[in-house]
């Protein structure tokens, strides 16, 4: 007889992105693709191809940093509705997302703030207003853990935070006893996020990609997720990847499209590369204080350009990358962020 | 007694609040020890403790940073100064898994509100489903508060609108109602907030109970100052110290670390 494990308590958060785990190893073998094939496409192509209406979508990077913001300005150009957002510690790309009315579920680690630039106007006015819905409550542990979950192929994974909580009470967690110490243990269930978006400092054109310095949850996600779309600052050479293995965060078979993008994180940080976009974060921030304010953004830096490379002459073009590569590489003092007025 | 508004740093004081709470806080960090550390003040207060009494110290960050010497204040927990010249530059997975097995002793965090118990909120102002002001939620704050031996916090603002009595939403696990209740709810044992830093004083938690209790006194302030400003009772033992005020040295490391004032201010 079987017998089932005894819940002693469960959250009453919204479960997203779940699959029991043998229907999402039959999806992987149907879709995933094993052989090596030229994914070489268009940003364009990528979201029109992959990112649908209502999918459940996770960005990688943290916060501001190696965040793919091209492919968020993509999403908010194809006009896609109704997304949840794994608030993964999402930020500046949830941000603009909801400001664009594009999501209309979240699933919350940390989001609606910008760590010391302060709360976001736009996530704020979306989540009191009840336009967005805060679907469950997390936290950065927890949330990797899902995608650690997915990418193993186990339908959850226990773990020692979030009890006793109303973090818990309101995430799609339960506790059960753990067999073994006899003591109450949380299990988070996996995640599968629809699609997971990367950008890296170096890809090959199959998707091998290589990323510098942190990872901080890009390895699990990208694995998790069903399909995966790499924006990279540079395509390298099949040959590059072979030479040093070691360098290979994310394995071509995880992924499904490759797009060259130079700078493709601005205004996020890229470790090593270039600085946190300090006056155009801050830019948003004020403009988004009002719906009008954020339409004028929307309409200057995402309607108003033909594609990135136009987006990168108005921000600032060769002249500001120069500036934000010398405050990253410690050559040049912190920005100011009264620089720009006046 | 009746309400005003307390000033903890003297008129004719010589350094600022923001410099003092880093102070006091970097001052708790023991050299040889690791610390999990958060955005804003306690990044400051460890960057301090690193260049003075802790030179040792093992500093870590959530989304990866393992032993950086952080050559300027970073901007978020992910910025590339939290793995500048670090022994690691790994995963949340890792300095996560790393702190769930034991290996950090100290959680250092801002909050913005608190209870009796050291229990936090950084979720919600108001109901959860219809909020009056949504915040951004526990980041990695409910797992630093879940792992690590000994949490730290450090408020700004303590007031009856901070210190209170029922919080809206618990995010991170202080004592939760009391001793015992960690472990029974499944959170790994023997551990819990530690200290509390406000611009008033210097709090821990008394053994028995696991409620706030007053340790020391920033200049010019009085008991009932501290509890005029609390909704719940703040246990005062007999005797409690007074907090040295930051020195020149001190304050001068400090705006080397923040030298736009992103922190400590203009």
């Amino acid at each position: 007889m079987t017998k089932s494990m005894e819940i002693l308590r469960e959250g009453s958060g919204e479960l997203l992105g779940w699959h029991d785990p043998d229907e999402n190893r039959a999806w992987v073998r149907d879709h995933k693709p094993r052989g090596l094939i030229d994914k070489r496409m268009s940003v364009t192509q990528a979201v029109t191809k992959f990112v649908r209406d209502g999918d459940f979508i996770a960005l990688g990077g943290f916060g501001h940093v190696r965040v793919p913001m091209s492919l968020v300005y993509e999403i908010i150009r194809q006009g896609r509705r109704d997304l949840a957002i794994a608030g993964k510690t999402a930020v500046h790309d949830i941000d603009l997302l909801i400001g664009a009315g594009c999501v209309s579920r979240v699933e919350c680690a940390y989001s609606f703030g910008h760590e010391l630039r302060g709360l976001s106007p736009s996530g704020r006015r979306a989540v009191e207003s009840g336009q967005v819905k805060v679907v469950a409550e997390l936290s950065n542990a927890s949330y990797q853990w899902r995608f650690l979950a997915g990418m193993m192929g186990v339908p959850f994974i226990p773990v020692r935070n979030l009890g006793g909580t109303d973090t818990f009470a309101k995430s799609s967690a339960k506790q059960v006893r753990d067999p073994w110490s006899g003591k109450p243990v949380t299990l988070l269930p996996a995640a599968y996020p629809d699609v997971a978006l990367f950008h890296v400092p170096r890809c090959d054109k199959y998707g091998n990609a290589q990323i510098d310095g942190i990872l901080v949850e890009d390895f699990e996600l990208a694995r998790a997720a069903r399909r995966v779309i790499i924006t990279t600052e540079q395509i390298i050479d099949e040959e590059q990847t072979r030479h040093d293995p070691r360098q290979t965060a994310i394995p071509f078979y995880v992924v499904d499209a490759v797009c060259e993008v130079p700078f493709g994180a601005h205004p996020s940080q890229m470790p090593y590369l270039y600085y946190f976009d300090e006056l155009h974060i801050r830019g948003w921030l004020e403009q988004s204080t009002t719906e009008a304010g954020a339409k004028e953004y929307f309409d200057k830096y995402v309607f108003g350009v033909k594609d990135f490379n136009e987006y990168l002459g108005l921000v600032g073009g060769t002249k500001l990358f120069e500036r934000l590569k010398q405050i990253e590489q410690l050559q040049s003092p912190l920005m100011d962020i009264d620089e720009g007025k006046g | 007694m009746t309400m005003r508004k307390v000033d903890p740093v003297p008129p004719n004081a010589r350094y600022t609040l923001a410099e003092m709470l880093s102070c006091v806080a970097a001052r708790l960090l023991d050299d040889n020890r690791s610390v999990f550390v958060g955005t804003g003040l306690p990044m400051i207060a460890s960057m301090l403790a690193q260049r003075t009494s802790a030179p040792k110290m093992l500093i870590i960050f959530e989304a990866g940073g393992v032993g950086p010497q952080v050559p300027v204040l970073p901007i978020s927990v992910g910025d590339s100064r939290t793995f500048h010249r670090a022994v690691a530059a790994s995963s949340m997975h890792d300095v996560m898994s790393a702190a769930q097995a034991g290996y950090i002793d100290y959680g250092f965090l801002g909050a913005a509100a608190m209870d009796a118990y050291g229990n936090i909120n950084t979720t919600v102002i108001g109901d959860w489903a219809k909020p009056k002001v949504r915040l951004p939620g526990s980041g990695g704050a409910n797992d630093i508060g879940s792992f690590c031996w000994r949490t730290m916090y450090i408020m700004r603002g303590q007031s009856k609108r901070t210190f209170m009595n029922k919080l809206d939403f618990v995010t991170t696990p202080g004592y939760l109602g009391g001793p015992g209740q960690r472990e029974q709810a499944g959170l790994p044992a023997g551990c819990g907030p530690y200290r509390v830093i406000t611009q008033l004083g210097v709090y821990g938690f008394d053994e028995v109970t696991k409620r706030l209790m007053l340790i020391s006194l920033h200049p010019g302030v009085t008991v009932d100052e501290v509890q005029a400003n609390s909704e719940f009772e703040i246990l005062v033992p007999a005797d409690v110290s007074a907090t040295e005020p930051p020195t020149e040295d001190e304050r001068r490391i400090l705006h080397e670390i923040d030298p736009t004032g992103l922190v400590l201010g203009k």
